[in-house]
């Protein structure tokens, strides 16, 4: 299952994701389980770590080429902190899909879609899902 | 990315001129290989002379990393525009990598040019599009290129033929006097560093290399107007940084003297040549050995009804038919 696809040039087109823990929130496990999951999908995944800010990430964003977000949560900061990140990557005009991890009640899963999140990852989430949620929001398969 | 592909050419204009996100698409578009990276190769080239490049190398774990960002913040401290290629290992299973140098570089500002760059395969502690990634860097008006290579064992040298001026990162037990006077990394640098220089060891590690370069002294081994210095270095509070900082300057300024800067960019320019060439090789390798012909040797000799030279023998055959 690898996500390096070398076309008859020799291209390599690997898809490229950032991840991070965006302001004060220091449970970074389930993050490193998910990087783990990714790099064995084939992906590369540039992990910034504990306390990034927004501006930290969209230029990580920028410098990294990232074709894909993934913030994870678990301080119940998410309806401040996702839209912030969503203002963020606008004022940059960074079209990159942002995907949020961690715990989200599932009342605020519509507010975050609707604010412009590209998807939301609970616990518990299996290695496949995370890929395939991944693998939909940067090549919309 | 979603938005619309610019031409390389669109893209190089803009990062020259401070577009950011042009600088990091060019890198993935070198880092894709293939005729883009050529065409920006020879759009950036000739913009790319000015920059010094330096190479940081040494074992996983030695703290390269977290110097780089203490470095690098001394650069800018100084009015320089660094930028980084931090390479760290791709999987051979699946190819995927974990590039977790930014971790370590949380507290560079962030005018600095950072960019995490996995080895995809490429062996000797740097990845292919190195080079071409160092040139998009210096014609985007970063100086210096800062490359630190995977963690390194013995023989994964290929940084000296990127950068020109290598600092190799010690750290305290890193092993004995034989350890320091075996071949590979330890010959190739330019300036030593005593990393977590706080830890017990530290001197003994300062003593071993000091030996070493004696000898390399009394062999001959050594450039007479330069040897390479040593620091003592705590990367954590920023201990030795200004030295290594100094120092690196002062062997820029040894390479332009003593006339080694063109020598060094000579070996690199060889470098960048045979790793393209090579993998051109590669490929032709692999489709032979995938002709039927080959692949029914291959078989024979794992099942012990042919031997080794018989199949070397149809390989050779292979590689020599027109393709």
């Amino acid at each position: 299952m690898s996500d390096t696809t070398t076309p008859s040039g020799g291209e390599d087109t690997t898809t490229r994701v950032v991840l991070a823990k965006l302001g004060l929130d220091g449970h970074d496990r389930g993050i490193k389980v998910v990087a783990r999951m990714l790099r064995d999908a084939g992906m590369e995944v540039i992990y910034l770590g504990l306390r990034q800010t927004t501006d930290s990430i969209v230029a990580a964003v920028e410098q990294e080429d990232a074709d894909a977000i993934g913030l994870s949560m678990h301080n119940a900061g998410h309806l401040t902190l996702g839209p912030a990140m969503l203002a963020a990557l606008d004022a940059a005009d960074l079209d990159v899909p942002l995907i949020i991890g961690g715990i989200v009640p599932a009342p605020d899963l519509p507010i975050l879609t609707e604010a412009g999140v590209a998807a939301v990852l609970g616990p518990g989430a299996s290695a496949d899902e995370v890929v395939r949620t991944v693998r939909r929001v940067v090549h919309g398969e | 990315m979603s938005r619309p592909d610019l031409a390389a050419a669109e893209l190089v204009e803009r990062a020259t001129n401070g577009d950011r996100r042009s600088v990091g698409r060019l890198l993935s578009l070198v880092e894709r290989g293939g005729a883009g990276a050529e065409e920006i190769a020879e759009l950036t080239h000739l913009e790319s002379h000015s920059s010094h490049v330096i190479g940081i190398t040494g074992a996983p774990g030695a703290g390269k990393s977290t110097m780089v960002a203490k470095l690098v913040a001394a650069c800018t401290a100084a009015g320089q525009r660094p930028a980084v290629l931090a390479v760290d290992p791709s999987s051979p299973l699946t190819g995927g990598a974990i590039l977790g140098d930014r971790v370590r570089m949380a507290e560079v500002d962030t005018t600095a040019f950072i960019r995490s760059v996995a080895t995809r395969g490429h062996a000797g502690g740097l990845a292919l599009a190195i080079p071409g990634g160092a040139r998009v860097l210096a014609a985007a008006g970063f100086d210096p290129v800062i490359i630190e290579t995977v963690g390194v064992g013995q023989v994964e040298v290929d940084v000296t033929a990127a950068a020109d001026t290598t600092v190799v990162v010690v750290t305290p037990g890193m092993g004995d006097a034989v350890q320091a006077n075996k071949a590979g990394l330890l010959e190739v640098a330019d300036i030593f560093v005593v990393n977590k220089a706080d830890r017990p060891g530290a001197g003994d590690a300062r003593r071993d290399l000091e030996l070493m370069l004696e000898l390399s002294h009394v062999t001959g081994q050594e450039d007479e107007s330069y040897r390479p210095p040593i620091v003592m270095v705590n990367s954590l509070d920023g201990d030795g940084i200004a030295e290594v900082y100094d120092l690196i300057h002062t062997h820029q300024d040894h390479l332009v003297t003593s006339g080694t800067l063109h020598d060094r960019r000579c070996r690199r320019t060889r470098f960048e040549l045979a790793s393209r060439a090579g993998l051109r090789f590669e490929r032709v390798l692999t489709s032979a050995l995938d002709t039927p012909a080959v692949a029914a040797v291959i078989d024979d000799v794992a099942a012990g009804r042919a031997t080794p030279a018989s199949g070397l023998a149809a390989l050779t055959a292979a590689l020599d038919a027109p393709l």
